[in-house]
């Protein structure tokens, strides 16, 4: 895999060869205006649902092993 | 039973709104299809006899619609083809799914497509590749290879998918069937799981540019969940003309010349005859910074990627690899879960954004898009819509380019600047080179999705694409 990796990497550097000193990086393709809503709570996801897909839950939140084996 | 087959999105509304055809004899009908197909298209059917519920008075009148596996869809298998999601159902669907819904779109299956959207070819799915219905050697192109492979086989009237670079244009090019990559915020991405969020669009897949006209008209709107969707500044409108009077279409150089094959080059150049024999006016133009396109894509969507990326890690949802502590979870079940490509991609992304070269890389890459961008807004002060081959070779071999990443990653170059300048798309078939289509693509400025359906429509009657040897007949 590094071998692909540096091929693909070698023509990412074509890059180099263009002068862009001055010019704005894109931060987003199309003029946005920000809108601001009212800030009102409304229902979200119920607990249960947001827990149903989860590999292993309890009844109130994810279940997961030791961060460390030592612990 | 073929009457039913003939019919496209929009007739099927016809008929079914004026009791010409039953919707539930309609998507038993392409049910029954899809189920025996062997190309691989769908991951997902309903069980024989389960319909969607839908409002016959609504537009799309109950018309079965085949859904990217990359779409949430409540309830129901949404994998984005990664074994990562293997079995995952989410609890909410997707804004745009759901709009259609609203406007009567029938579910009739979740379809196949490179993992994560990664992919020029479908041979990057979890669940195996899809096949290029006019030739079961060839791919169908990616990463929306199931939806186009399913309507460019009559398995679905019409479908939905979404483009990064491509993704959408590109496998509708190598089907042979009409594919849009809207203006980007025109439609909500909420629900559609992320890949590279600054690109990502969905758009329909259909068999003529009415029906594609249709299905954007009901995806299209500003989402609360979406803070980077849009208002549309105008009412989508069903094409109808069938001139180009007046039209200027700007013929870029640097997508038109290298490393487009001869056999496509010969469609592309009749296409530009009809052009002119239509009214149209051919411009030269030039997008110098567009051969740079890859090679920022390459940055920034694996940059996005390996971060949108980060949040399948065993705990939340998906399947879960048992490895000892929490370190050990998160790595085995990534390390099982993620395919080739999407490892190399996170590792792209990671490496263009780590410390000391974030600058040189993903910084550079933003510059270079805004170059492109610049490129277009120049081109059409001059034009009104520019025209291109879609892709620079028609259909290649499963397996074929498999081993050079790079050669894959170039058949993006003609639908990668597009996505970096937010601009819309769209990819017609504009005739056959080696029994296989070849599409042709039509790129306006944002928000001019109903002059580039206009002309597209003209087009597509000029050419009248029927071709007797087409899957759909089969």
């Amino acid at each position: 895999m590094s071998g692909e990796l540096s091929t693909i990497l070698d023509h990412i550097e074509t890059i180099g060869e263009l002068d862009l000193d001055g010019v704005a990086p894109t931060s987003h393709v199309v003029e946005l205006e920000n809108v601001l809503r009212e800030d009102e709570p409304r229902p979200s996801l119920p607990r249960e649902k947001a827990l149903e897909q989860a590999p292993d839950a309890s009844d109130e939140g994810f279940r997961v092993p030791s961060p460390s084996a030592h612990a | 039973m073929s009457e039913l087959l003939d019919l496209t999105g929009a007739q099927a509304a016809e008929k079914i709104k004026s009791d010409d055809v039953d919707p539930n004899e309609l998507f038993d009908f392409y049910r029954d299809r899809a189920a025996q197909e062997d190309l691989n298209a769908f991951l997902w059917l309903p069980e024989n006899g389960d319909r969607p519920e839908f409002h016959k008075e609504a537009p799309l009148a109950g018309v079965p619609l085949a859904i990217k596996d990359l779409f949430c869809t409540e309830g129901v298998p949404s994998t984005a083809g990664s074994r990562i999601l293997e079995g995952y159902r989410p609890p909410y669907t997707a804004t745009a799914v759901r709009n259609l819904q609203d406007a009567g779109a029938a579910m009739l299956g979740k379809t196949n497509m490179d993992e994560f959207a990664m992919g020029s070819s479908n041979e990057n799915s979890g669940y195996g590749p899809v096949k290029n219905p006019w030739n079961h050697e060839y791919v169908p192109g990616g990463s929306s290879g199931g939806s186009a492979a399913a309507v460019a086989a009559g398995l679905a009237p019409w479908a939905i998918g979404t483009d990064t670079g491509g993704s959408i244009r590109q496998p509708a090019s190598l089907c042979g069937i009409v594919g849009l990559k809207p203006t980007y915020g025109s439609v909500s991405r909420y629900g559609m799981i992320a890949f590279a969020s600054s690109l990502d669009q969905c758009g329909p897949l259909t068999r003529d540019v009415t029906d594609a006209a249709l299905l954007y008209k009901h995806m299209v709107g500003q989402d609360p969940c979406d803070s980077t969707s849009l208002q549309h500044p105008e009412q989508i409108e069903i094409p109808t003309t069938e001139r180009l009077d007046g039209k200027r279409f700007g013929v870029p150089p640097e997508l038109t010349g290298e490393g487009v094959e001869p056999g496509v080059k010969a469609v592309f150049e009749q296409t530009l005859k009809l052009i002119e024999e239509l009214g149209g006016e051919l411009v030269d133009i030039t997008l110098p910074h567009s051969t740079y396109g890859i090679s920022a894509y390459y940055v920034i969507a694996p940059a996005e990627a390996s971060a949108n990326l980060a949040r399948y890690d065993g705990v939340r949802f998906g399947p879960r690899a048992d490895a000892g502590d929490l370190t050990a979870q998160y790595e085995q079940t990534r390390h099982d879960g993620f395919g080739a490509e999407v490892k190399r991609r996170i590792m792209l992304g990671t490496y263009a954004l780590s410390s000391g070269y974030y600058d040189a890389y993903y910084g550079n890459a933003q510059r270079v898009r805004t170059k492109i961008a610049e490129d277009f807004t120049n081109a059409f002060e001059q034009v009104d819509l520019i025209v291109t081959p879609t892709s620079p070779t028609v259909a290649f071999k499963l397996g074929e380019k498999t081993d050079d990443q790079l050669a894959m990653y170039l058949n993006d170059a003609l639908t990668v600047p597009m996505p970096l300048a937010g601009i819309p798309a769209i990819s017609i078939p504009g005739g056959l080179s080696e029994d296989l289509p070849v599409g042709i693509q039509l790129a306006g400025p944002a928000f001019s999705e109903n002059r580039i359906f206009e002309a597209a429509h003209a087009l597509e009657q000029a050419i009248g694409w029927n071709p007797p040897e087409a899957p759909w007949r089969r």
